[in-house]
């Protein structure tokens, strides 16, 4: 009796609590306070992004593998709009898009490596590029894979096109020349690019092509190949094999 | 750094242009505005934006900054007072996502509406009101996206106030019907009626003639 008294008193107490800290306090209850969620799907180079984002910031998150072709009811849930990972789920807010995800993350979590640069022009440069590679690039490269014979090397003669203007346009970001990395300190940019091309020799193996040629692009060769070698990227590398095939079949099904 | 000089490339009718623009004059800023016409590419737009030789471009001091949506972010970090970016990190992300959507589901696809004919122009159109119905939910029930004042979403979708009813008339499509997007249709004319927005237009005519020749080139 007296137990049953005593909480419905501290009941009647929390709702006199202000609503934002009544709030806070129930998804602290439910575990949601803190509580980091990445939905992903283990080939996207875009999911990739975000992992190697939380893995240098050392956020601790819980890792939900989707099947895109049967988008579970939390994805549905969590992202309406494009129905697409990744997803992060952040205190039960879900977040969008890999490059927003990428400065939530920033924002968010203040301790750790800056992802982006404090410099308001310098993050003006690392969101140009980035902003490049990901709408002029990746559009020329969907045309690419797309598409066969003739339409198929005109495509990659402006995939080349775009990576020499990327490789001339950063070539004042490395005034010593060659990109070289303190412990995990990747940026917005870096990441971006890793993602892309992290993988290259995947790629190259699966489209029997070659992408990053270090005679024709130099810079991004290194600089792709001196991210390669961190662990945080290496732990965030999809099996070589199973990424091959996965490519083939995409390229396969886009011809059909 | 922030007393440098500012120096902006636009093109009178450019809703990239006006973005940064309503970012100047919002925050107070003095710049100097140099009109570039886009079929006749001056030297300096060349030099300035060699990588997509467009418009807006910002200059401050010996900085350079291409795309609206940079530009934008560039001056609300390099002078913090009126900030145009919500201050929590996950409204900030939100309004990121949504310029973004804006962008992609409705302004492309209401430029290809207004480039298109008969049934292309239909099915752009059509997809274009399926972008303005997610956005009205995100609207209804503020005055702005920015609250009380103007924010970062209020301005990379102001276009949507002016433009996009330009572009309607000289497509002779509606994407934004009043009765459908009630809460769109206010905050539309909440903008228009804002002194920084309103005052800062281009003549409407004029516009329309523009694009009455520009969807018929292309």
């Amino acid at each position: 009796m007296f137990l049953s008294v005593f909480f419905f008193l501290t009941g009647k107490l929390r709702e006199m609590l202000p609503l934002h800290i009544n709030q806070k306090l129930r998804k602290k209850e439910m575990g949601e306070e803190n509580k980091v969620t990445l939905y992903g799907m283990w080939a996207s180079p875009f999911v990739r992004r975000v992992k190697i984002a939380l893995k240098i910031k050392g956020i601790p998150y819980e890792y939900v593998e989707e099947d895109l072709r049967n988008k579970s009811q939390f994805l549905l849930q969590y992202n309406p709009v494009h129905k697409k990972v990744p997803v992060l789920v952040h205190n039960g807010n879900p977040i969008a898009e890999s490059l927003i995800i990428l400065e939530y993350i920033n924002e968010t979590w203040k301790n750790g490596p800056k992802i982006l640069p404090e410099d308001p022009f310098e993050r003006a440069k690392v969101r140009f590029w980035a902003d490049f590679l990901q709408q002029q690039f990746l559009d020329s490269l969907r045309s690419a894979t797309k598409s066969s014979g003739e339409a198929h090397e005109k495509a990659m003669k402006d995939v080349f096109e775009k990576l020499t203007v990327f490789e001339e346009g950063t070539e004042g970001f490395f005034p010593n020349g060659t990109p070289h990395f303190e412990g995990e300190n990747l940026g917005f940019l870096d990441i971006v690019l890793c993602s892309l091309f992290g993988s290259h020799k995947v790629g190259e193996e699966a489209l029997a092509m070659k992408i990053i040629d270090p005679e024709r692009h130099p810079l991004i060769h290194s600089w792709v190949t001196a991210m390669n070698e961190l662990p945080v990227v290496k732990e965030t590398l999809p099996p070589h094999d199973k990424m091959v095939s996965f490519i083939q079949s995409l390229r396969g099904n886009s011809l059909d | 750094m922030a007393a440098q000089k500012v120096k902006l490339l636009g093109f009178w009718v450019s809703p990239f242009a006006y973005r940064v623009i309503w970012a100047l004059k919002l925050k107070g800023i003095d710049y100097e505005y140099i009109e570039e016409g886009i079929f006749n590419k001056s030297p300096l737009l060349l030099q300035l934006n060699p990588i997509h030789k467009k418009v807006p471009v910002l200059i401050h001091g010996d900085r350079v900054i291409c795309e609206s949506y940079v530009i934008v972010q560039y001056i609300d970090e390099t002078w913090p007072h009126c900030p145009l970016l919500p201050q929590h990190p996950y409204e900030r992300a939100m309004a990121r996502f949504w310029a973004d959507f804006a962008e992609t589901k409705l302004l492309d696809t209401a430029w290809l509406g207004l480039c298109a004919r008969g049934a292309e122009r239909e099915k752009a159109a059509k997809l274009a009101m399926e972008a303005v119905e997610k956005i009205e939910e995100v609207v209804k029930g503020k005055k702005l996206f920015g609250g009380e004042s103007i924010g970062y979403l209020d301005i990379c979708l102001g276009w949507i106030s002016y433009w996009l009813p330009v572009w309607e008339e000289v497509g002779s499509m509606q994407i934004i019907d009043p009765i459908k997007f009630p809460a769109t249709s206010s905050w539309m004319n909440t903008l228009l009626h804002h002194p920084v927005i309103g005052d800062n237009l281009p003549a409407r005519d004029a516009m329309i003639e523009y694009f009455q020749k520009r969807s018929k080139d292309i």
